[in-house]
């Protein structure tokens, strides 16, 4: 066998493809058609236009190479962070941001945990509210007009990779972002509406500029608050 | 196997080899290594000294880690394997490069495009935020095309081979290319968003959630498994048994050892995702494999180390064969550190701490980095046809310097790792958390100092290699008393 593989190429090549296929093949495909993969919660919605800008800075500033979103499910790191995470909460993820370091700490549900306030003055200078802080600072957000006319294409990309965007949520993309941080400026019910248990306001405190940290803070604040894990605990069917 | 063996590449009727096309990546190795090194070290400066982060968006630690990973991974590993493999593939072959020099020229360049793209894209915060794998899609669809070609320039030469036998170098070679492709094909599967409307530079990956988090762990660990390890054995079966003038140790192992590899390699994935969302039966048989992948990789560690039987006293006066060694002594090192972090108890503690930049660095540096270090000596002096290196004496002196960096930097990252993971989860008397998060980043102050210092005195040692690759290149020899000779004159010769 061997003698025959190691004088042509083309079956060596063969054998070694699916020699890596079964592995892959065995730990890839279930995850797609398990049922119990992904657990059955209530609350769970796609990101609102403003929330998925916030996102994308995440990305964008590599937030996850020091932060992770996974909460394991360990006495102290529920007290330190919350609820385990589940895995349907980040069931419209694309891409997935757990992370794997936490040279800072879990954020997966620190949604509500600081003012609006704290956070945009966080992440303008770490070192201004927590003196020990190691965490770069990102003052060019708070001057930097957020680019929100393409918002709607984000939406559409999203839906080909499988987010249930609505005809409605999309062709009002442009608008709930506006309204959104300026609620005064738009239909904040309308916002409400489409995306439950979204935050409405002024997120960076400067209400006359739609700006990159209005979009991160309020992505932020609405981090691990969508599912409610008190009634996922007690579901009859658990895990 | 002997018809394919190493003394068969001196052969009086030998093609033409295409060593300017090495040249070129050898170089190109050198460059980006350099490059990587000094990006490294000044991030890990960022985590002791956060006001070197500047406040700019281009300067960030979240902007420069990829830039750092990309350039040490795919930019130094890969022209070392692209120019290793094109050097190996020719030799044991008896075959010129297919395609020639033209063809070689495009997947010399192309890569190199494929970087700085990669690069560029990092620093302007252009990326898939998927670790590893943060190049976006036009960047992703550019490799493939430099791929296909480089598998068909590799593939070619081997069928065009005047030896019955495909040494087993290539076996490896072959096993990472044709893995990096299935891999990265799989990870990055993206619609870009430019096709509805949106901006040209941003893409949705097709994957979700913990469908895509065990899909970039499939990459991840793999990019590790076969990118690392499988293509840089390659280079060891060639260059150990060159360097040491034996031949290697035993080809049952070989066999074994490759087959062993690639089969269990694929399966370990799921220990990046130890106690996350990740169905538990998943992670269970990921660590299962992990386990037992320790065999397959002591085993290669045995079958390296052991070529050098009979040539042991060599290692007195020959650093580059130091190099070689001490690679392969750190590749046993933390691979078997790797099964142990796998499991779920230990994972425990370890997952989200500096263990694990630890343990990566000391298969980085010690394994990828010394062997690619031995394998620049080897290749300088034949490529550039000069009869010797310029200076042994820098050679021994890189290895030492290299060498303490990389101990300060993975004992400093064992102990900041562990002290960080027992820190999270310690209570005090009265059942509450002991410490707060910043109280343990403040505790990881020193380690971080002594790491980056690490980090330092590896970047110099690099430095120190340059130079005399240069000096070599440009055919000087440095007067200077040879190695072994002024410790060891009772010394009997080994023989």
């Amino acid at each position: 066998m061997q003698a025959m593989l190691e004088r042509n190429v083309v079956l060596l090549a063969i054998a070694t493809i699916i020699t890596i296929s079964i592995g892959a093949l065995v730990q890839l495909v279930p995850l797609y058609t398990m049922e119990t993969t992904i657990e059955k919660v209530d609350g769970m919605r796609p990101y609102s236009p403003l929330e998925l800008a916030g996102r994308n800075i995440y990305v964008r500033e590599g937030c996850y190479l020091c932060h992770s979103q996974m909460i394991r499910p360990f006495r102290d790191e529920v007290e330190r962070y919350g609820h385990y995470s589940l895995a349907a909460e980040s069931m419209y993820d694309h891409p997935f941001q757990w992370g794997s370091k936490r040279t800072g700490p879990d954020v997966a549900r620190v949604g509500g945990k600081y003012s609006n306030a704290w956070h945009t003055a966080h992440l303008i200078n770490p070192r201004a509210v927590v003196p020990e802080s190691i965490m770069p600072g990102y003052p060019f957000l708070a001057e930097r007009l957020l680019s929100a006319s393409k918002i709607a294409a984000e939406l559409k990309t999203l839906r080909v990779v499988g987010v249930p965007y609505t005809d409605d949520q999309i062709n009002n993309a442009q608008a709930d972002l506006v309204a959104q941080a300026n609620p005064e400026m738009g239909d904040g019910d309308a916002v409400m509406a489409r995306y439950p248990k979204a935050v409405l306001g002024d997120f960076d405190g400067n209400p006359s500029q739609l700006t990159e940290m209005d979009a991160l803070v309020a992505y932020l604040q609405m981090m691990g608050t969508l599912v409610d894990t008190t009634s996922y605990q007690t579901s009859p069917d658990g895990r | 196997m002997s018809s394919a063996s190493l003394a068969n590449t001196a052969s009086s009727s030998a093609p033409e080899y295409y060593d300017d096309l090495i040249k070129k990546f050898v170089i190109a190795a050198a460059f980006w290594g350099l490059a990587g090194f000094l990006a490294g070290d000044y991030i890990a400066w960022q985590l002791a000294f956060p006001v070197l982060n500047l406040d700019l968006e281009w300067t960030s630690f979240g902007r420069l880690r990829p830039l750092h990973t990309s350039a040490v991974i795919f930019a130094f590993g890969g022209n070392i394997l692209l120019g290793s493999s094109f050097y190996v593939v020719q030799r044991t072959c008896r075959a010129s490069l297919f395609g020639g020099n033209g063809f070689g020229s495009f997947i010399f360049w192309g890569y190199q495009l494929f970087i700085v793209l990669a690069a560029t894209g990092y620093l302007l915060g252009i990326t898939q935020g998927k670790e590893y794998a943060e190049p976006e899609w036009y960047v992703d669809l550019w490799l493939t095309i430099v791929w296909v070609a480089y598998l068909i320039a590799f593939g070619g030469t081997i069928i065009r081979r005047k030896e019955p036998h495909i040494y087993v170098a290539n076996w490896f070679y072959l096993a990472f290319i044709l893995t990096i492709a299935v891999l990265h094909l799989g990870n990055n599967a993206s619609v870009p968003a430019v096709l509805f409307g949106g901006e040209f530079t941003k893409s949705y990956i097709v994957w979700a959630g913990v469908q895509d988090a065990m899909t970039q762990w499939w990459y991840g660990h793999n990019a590790v498994g076969f990118f690392l390890t499988a293509g840089f054995l390659g280079m060891m079966y060639y260059f150990v048994p060159k360097q040491a003038e034996r031949p290697v140790y035993s080809y049952r192992l070989s066999v074994v050892h490759f087959w062993g590899l690639t089969f269990l390699y694929i399966w370990a994935g799921p220990h990046h995702l130890h106690y996350t969302a990740l169905p538990d039966w998943l992670q269970t048989l990921g660590m299962t494999f992990s386990i037992m992948l320790w065999m397959p990789s002591w085993g290669g560690m045995i079958n390296g180390v052991m070529t050098l039987s009979g040539a042991w006293h060599k290692l007195r006066t020959d650093p580059v064969l130091r190099f070689m060694v001490a690679s392969i002594g750190f590749y046993g090192m933390s691979t078997f550190e790797g099964p142990l972090m796998s499991i779920k108890a230990v994972n425990s503690l370890s997952h989200y701490t500096d263990w694990t930049i630890g343990h990566v660095h000391a298969g980085a540096l010690g394994w990828n980095a010394l062997v690619s270090f031995g394998v620049l000596y080897f290749l300088v002096p034949k490529l550039w046809k000069r009869e010797r290196l310029y200076s042994l004496r820098l050679v021994n002196m890189h290895f030492w310097i290299s060498t303490i960096g990389i101990v300060l930097y993975i004992a400093s990252m064992w102990v900041s790792g562990i002290m960080q993971g027992l820190m999270w989860r310690t209570y005090d008397s009265l059942g509450f958390l002991q410490y707060s998060f910043i109280e343990t980043v403040e505790a990881m102050h020193p380690y971080y100092i002594i790491r980056a210092t690490g980090g330092l005195l590896f970047v110099l040692g690099a430095v120190l290699m340059i130079y005399n690759l240069w000096r070599t290149a440009r055919g000087d020899v440095r007067d200077e008393a040879p190695m072994g000779l002024d410790n060891t004159q009772a010394a009997p010769a080994a023989e």
